[in-house]
């Protein structure tokens, strides 16, 4: 054993030194660093999501409740080491003199925020600190916009309820504002000393209690078996799980993709290992012969090649983990800002999976020619013409592929993703090495008519027609991937842009109130030249479908659960409005339609609504129900206002109402919003120009990242090469000196090899070009209902970066075969 | 398993067949030897007589087709390949035509391996000190392709006799060799087997180095011819 493993870091040290185990490290460490930088990198954000998380709570864990929590709720939060705190959030007007506006009052108890923290100014433009503390009694803390639209100044006082306060300090940052538009009014903040002074709180009064709670995940989970059975109907628990769940499933398949956009380079590079480790097996076949015949076993032959390789899958898998370092820390840098912030800093495991994935992928593809040497006959010490044993069968990778199936899964924790991958991938490969093996075939006609540095390039890719073809396929993956981040990204979303009409609403206004609705529309109408619609809008929640009260467990997914228990954006209108079509059922007449409603049909697919269905709504504690007549197909794609839900307007006219309106304005008359914006405070502004920038922004840094990830992909295509022309190389050194010996120069054979690699490089850039239209042709049609031009670049750019990285990349690796004295390498054999 | 006579190699009635594309070809057909601890024995014949084929099959690198060889008093047929590598370690030793040193070890280790095989503790120093006696000890750190064709047959025969190994097998040792040189090979291989009593069995088409064995053997076409 000992004899064995000393015997494997001497080889080990040897090899190398003489460079003989390079491709194979480098293989191995573009696999630990491809997977160790997604790891990292995906775990950075997770653990940023749950602090983000609990930051949106400004808890680990809510109780909401349309009613005080109960004192020993509280009692028993502490007595299991918990921290708790209160709050009490109610719509309510602030009055100075004449004047009133419309406010988010929010009374905190000592404590509040339990996770994240306060953020407050002396004034306007002072400068912002961090809070510990909670207003003090008899002040508040406001929204700088309350300011503006009351004209007030920090030391004003204002009336809230019965009480009159003075207003302290500016509020600019509270973590657990939501994020609703809809719901804007400027925030007024007291402590919970002056809440009762205010005399607001009363049975009738619509006020939303909180019980915040923080504290050991164990110590939560346990409260939480506690409270369960004690909630009934009116309260709720909300948890990190619950909050910010678009982003974080967004980000999950984000995830998803990363790794297994890292697992294809673990693929490729587990190719490149497989031929490397063939190559470096066959050449200890004599040493293992001489080894057995001093009287090695075979168990001490295997053991120490085993530990030579395992040695290096550690040394290389460390150093892909150094690479998958330095590699998160860049696309954390492209994403953190996305994030809104920094990320935490990256943990040790997910480097320690990259580790773990070179090791794996070491077993898997080169322990099987490996094994031969266990078989090989100490016979070979005496006759050199003995064969090796013969090469594994693809049984034998079934092992190591199985192995990444398995990685894949585990990586993705996404059956259907991977499955998709894995075909898509397959599907590829199929066809690429349909695509490859057709070309290798037409280069054998090809060259019985061309030059001399021709001819023997294309012997050379004719010749070895396996590995021409297992090459083929490497680079042309890369390249594939390569072209669909590049070409066909901006492809697609130039032919997304060109879909948005060129006059599609670039502002919405929400929060009209109904007494604002006609002086607006006349000031948009003198600005645009159009006259704008303004829909009403009234938000209510569904309480119950065909008389079923609504409960959101009965609901499969996520999503529908939230659509159903959240509060709707419900309008009333006359008309069919633009942009909406009936898919079913029939739009109601004028005359008296009487209790009916419309309903998207994508929101009805979701909640498994039908015509017919009846739907019982809550709108400011009066309910009525309506009988679905209609669905609508909406073009949300046309930026205009649309609501799920449509009502005729005899049902919901005397519910109080905000009225939203979208519109086109020209940059040329940008000017003009200023004024506006000023003439209606209470407006909110949605600058959807800004919101496409925004969007923008995030798609081409995600794509960054991901072209980071696929960077991978391509360098582990390159290791292919390597290990490629690695495996030919003991073989051309000696066809190039017979072939100098026999008097050709030094050009004409660097020429053969540029011809060689240059056709090779075009033609996996033409593979590529041809599955990256194929991909692109799919996603245009079937994920993006967009148009497909066809990417004419992709078939200039393909061959272009093909003979470009194919190129160099051969030319390197053999430019030394050329320039050999043929002598040296001929009394070699 | 010992036979009641110390012989140190026997073989009885030996042949060896192999399927070639044109049928069964004997390569060795019914060869009787025996060698006596510490004599020497020259095998010598034209090339493609069966020498190296003998004398694989009488170091346990193969199996005869028919009859029996006894290695250091060990039936061989008894032994899987693992218990006749484990008869060979530190108890054989070989020197070949091709050199067959490990390219990735140094010539130091290429001579501490059989060794550090039989589980010696004190390789170093022992390779070290064998070395110096076939005149390299300032070549230890080399590497074989560092080495002449003389040099690295010297760091093979210092391999081979550095466990202190009771049997020599030599097949065609300065084959490779000019004359030169083969000759001071020859030489030391001699001295070193004189030094360590070791029993020799040497392949060669020298009849000169031929003439230094105690006896000589004939082979022709698989036969033992007199
Ligand atoms: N396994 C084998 N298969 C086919 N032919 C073999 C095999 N082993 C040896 N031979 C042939 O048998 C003959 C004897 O070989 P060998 O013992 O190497 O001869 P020598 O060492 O005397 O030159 C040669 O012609 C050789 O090619
Ligand atoms: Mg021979």
């Amino acid at each position: 054993m000992n004899a064995a493993l000393r015997f494997a870091w001497r080889a080990l040290l040897r090899d190398l030194r003489a460079g003989e185990l390079h491709v194979l490290a480098l293989a191995l460490a573009i696999a630990a660093g491809a997977v160790s930088t997604v790891g990292l990198f995906t775990d950075r954000v997770e653990r940023a999501l749950a602090g983000q998380a609990a930051e949106v709570l400004a808890a680990d864990l809510l109780v909401e409740s349309s009613r005080e929590t109960p004192a020993e709720w509280r009692n028993e939060a502490t007595r299991r080491g918990l921290e708790s705190a209160r709050t009490v959030s109610l719509r309510s007007v602030a009055v100075v003199g004449e004047r009133t506006q419309l406010v988010e009052l929010k009374a905190a108890d000592s404590g509040y925020p339990l996770r994240g923290r306060l953020r407050s100014a002396p004034a306007p433009d002072g400068d912002e600190r961090v809070e510990t503390g909670l207003p003090e009694p008899g002040s508040v803390w406001v929204d700088v916009r309350l300011l503006h639209l009351m004209d007030l100044e920090v030391g004003d006082r204002i009336g809230l309820g019965v009480s009159e306060l003075t207003i302290s300090r500016v509020l600019t940052f509270e973590p657990d504002r939501g994020m609703n538009v809809f719901s804007i009014g400027p925030r007024v903040l007291i402590g919970w000393q002056d809440l009762a002074g205010t005399g607001l709180v009363l049975p009738a009064s619509r006020v939303h209690h909180h019980l915040l709670l923080a504290g050991e995940p164990t110590s939560l989970a346990g409260f939480t078996r506690w409270l369960q059975p004690r909630l009934g109907v009116d309260y709720e628990i909300e948890g990190i799980e619950q909050a910010r769940p678009e982003l974080r499933s967004a980000l999950e398949r984000a995830g998803a993709f990363l790794n297994l956009a890292a697992l294809v380079s673990v693929l490729l590079a587990g190719v490149a290992v497989a031929m490397a480790a063939q190559r470096h097996a066959a050449r200890q076949a004599d040493g293992s012969a001489v080894l057995r015949c001093l009287g090695a076993t075979r168990r001490f032959v295997l053991l120490a090649y085993a530990s030579e390789l395992m040695l290096l899958g550690v040394l290389a898998g460390l150093l892909g983990c150094v690479a998958g370092y330095a590699g998160q820390a860049l696309i954390g840098g492209l994403v953190a800002g996305l994030m809104g912030g920094q990320l935490p800093p990256p943990s040790l495991a997910p480097a320690l999976v990259g580790l773990g994935v070179a090791l794996a992928t070491l077993l898997g593809f080169a322990l099987p020619p490996l094994l031969r040497l266990g078989r090989v006959s100490p016979l070979r010490v005496l006759r050199r013409d003995l064969g090796l044993p013969p090469l594994p069968g693809v049984a034998v990778y079934m092992a190591g592929g199985g192995a990444m199936v398995a990685l894949m899964l585990w990586l993705s924790r996404d059956a259907v993703l991977t499955g998709w991958v894995l075909a898509g991938v397959l599907v590829t490969l199929l066809a690429l090495t349909a695509a490859a093996g057709l070309l290798v075939l037409a280069l054998r006609r090809l060259r019985r008519r061309s030059g001399l540095a021709w001819r023997f390039g294309l012997l050379n890719l004719a010749r070895r027609a396996r590995g021409s073809v297992a090459q083929l396929l490497a680079f042309g993956l890369a390249l594939t991937v390569l072209l669909l981040l590049t070409v066909v990204r901006v492809d697609l979303l130039d032919a997304w842009r060109a879909k948005i009409p060129p006059g599609a609403p670039n502002l919405f206004l929400v929060n009209v109130q109904p007494d604002e609705v006609g002086a607006l529309a006349t000031r948009i109408e003198a600005l645009t030249g159009d006259t704008p619609a303004l829909y009403p809008m009234v938000r209510g929640r569904l309480v119950a479908h065909n008389g079923a009260p609504i409960d959101a467990n009965d609901y499969p997914t996520p999503r529908a659960r939230r659509l159903a228990t959240r509060e709707f954006n419900l309008s009333y209108v006359d008309q069919v409005p633009e942009s909406n079509r009936i898919v079913a059922g029939t739009w109601w007449s004028e005359q008296a339609p009487g209790a009916v409603a419309s309903v998207e049909q994508g929101l009805a697919e979701t909640l498994g609504i039908g015509l017919g269905d009846r739907l019982r709504y809550r709108v400011a504690e009066r309910e009525f129900e309506v009988t679905v007549t209609s669905l609508r197909e909406v073009a949300w794609d046309s930026f205009r206002v649309n609501f799920f839900v449509l009502l005729p307007p005899e049902v919901l006219e005397g519910f109080p109402a905000t009225h939203i309106t979208s519109f086109h304005l020209p940059a040329a008359a940008r000017a003009g919003l200023g004024d506006l914006v000023r003439s209606f405070p209470s407006v909110t502004v949605i600058d959807v120009d800004a919101l496409l920038g925004h969007v923008r922004r995030i798609v081409d840094r995600v794509t960054l990242a991901i072209e980071f990830v696929f960077g991978f992909t391509l360098l582990a295509g390159v290791a292919v090469l390597f290990a490629a022309i690695h495996a030919t190389l003991d073989q051309r050194r000696y066809e190039a000196s017979l072939l100098r010996t026999l008097g050709a120069r030094r050009s004409g054979l660097l020429r053969a090899l540029a011809v060689e690699f240059l056709l090779l490089g075009a033609l996996a850039g033409l593979l590529g070009a041809l599955a990256a239209s194929g991909i692109g042709w799919l996603l245009a049609r079937e994920v993006f209902d967009l148009p497909w031009q066809g990417g004419g670049l992709l078939w200039l750019f393909g061959p272009l970066a093909g003979m470009a990285v194919v190129g160099l990349a051969g030319l390197a690796g053999t430019w030394r075969v050329a320039g050999q004295p043929p002598l040296a390498v001929l009394r070699r054999g | 398993m010992r036979t009641a006579e110390a012989k140190a190699i026997e073989a009885r009635k030996v042949s060896k067949r192999v399927a070639a594309p044109e049928g069964m070809l004997q390569l060795l057909d019914g060869v009787d030897l025996q060698v006596a601890a510490g004599e020497s024995l020259a095998v010598v014949g034209p090339s493609g007589a069966g020498k190296s084929t003998l004398l694989g099959l009488l170091a346990g690198l193969d199996l005869p087709s028919e009859g029996q060889v006894w290695l250091d008093g060990h039936d061989l047929a008894t032994l899987d390949e693992d218990g006749r590598a484990g008869l060979r370690a530190g108890r054989v030793g070989f020197v070949f035509q091709s050199f067959q040193l490990l390219s990735n070890l140094t010539a130091r280790e290429n001579v501490m391996l059989p060794l550090e095989l039989a589980g010696s503790d004190a390789a170093g120093d022992r390779a070290d000190e064998v070395l110096a006696r076939v005149g390299l000890a300032q070549r230890g750190a080399h590497y074989p392709h560092q080495l002449s064709g003389g040099e690295q047959q010297r760091v093979a025969l210092a391999r081979a006799f550095a466990p202190g190994p009771r049997i020599l097998f030599a097949d065609e040792p300065t084959g490779n060799l000019d004359q030169r040189t083969g000759a001071t090979v020859g030489d030391l291989l001699f001295d070193l087997n004189r030094e360590f009593g070791t029993t020799l069995v040497l392949v060669t088409h020298d009849h000169a180095l031929a003439a230094r064995c105690a006896r000589t053997l004939a082979l022709d076409e698989g036969r033992v011819v007199e």
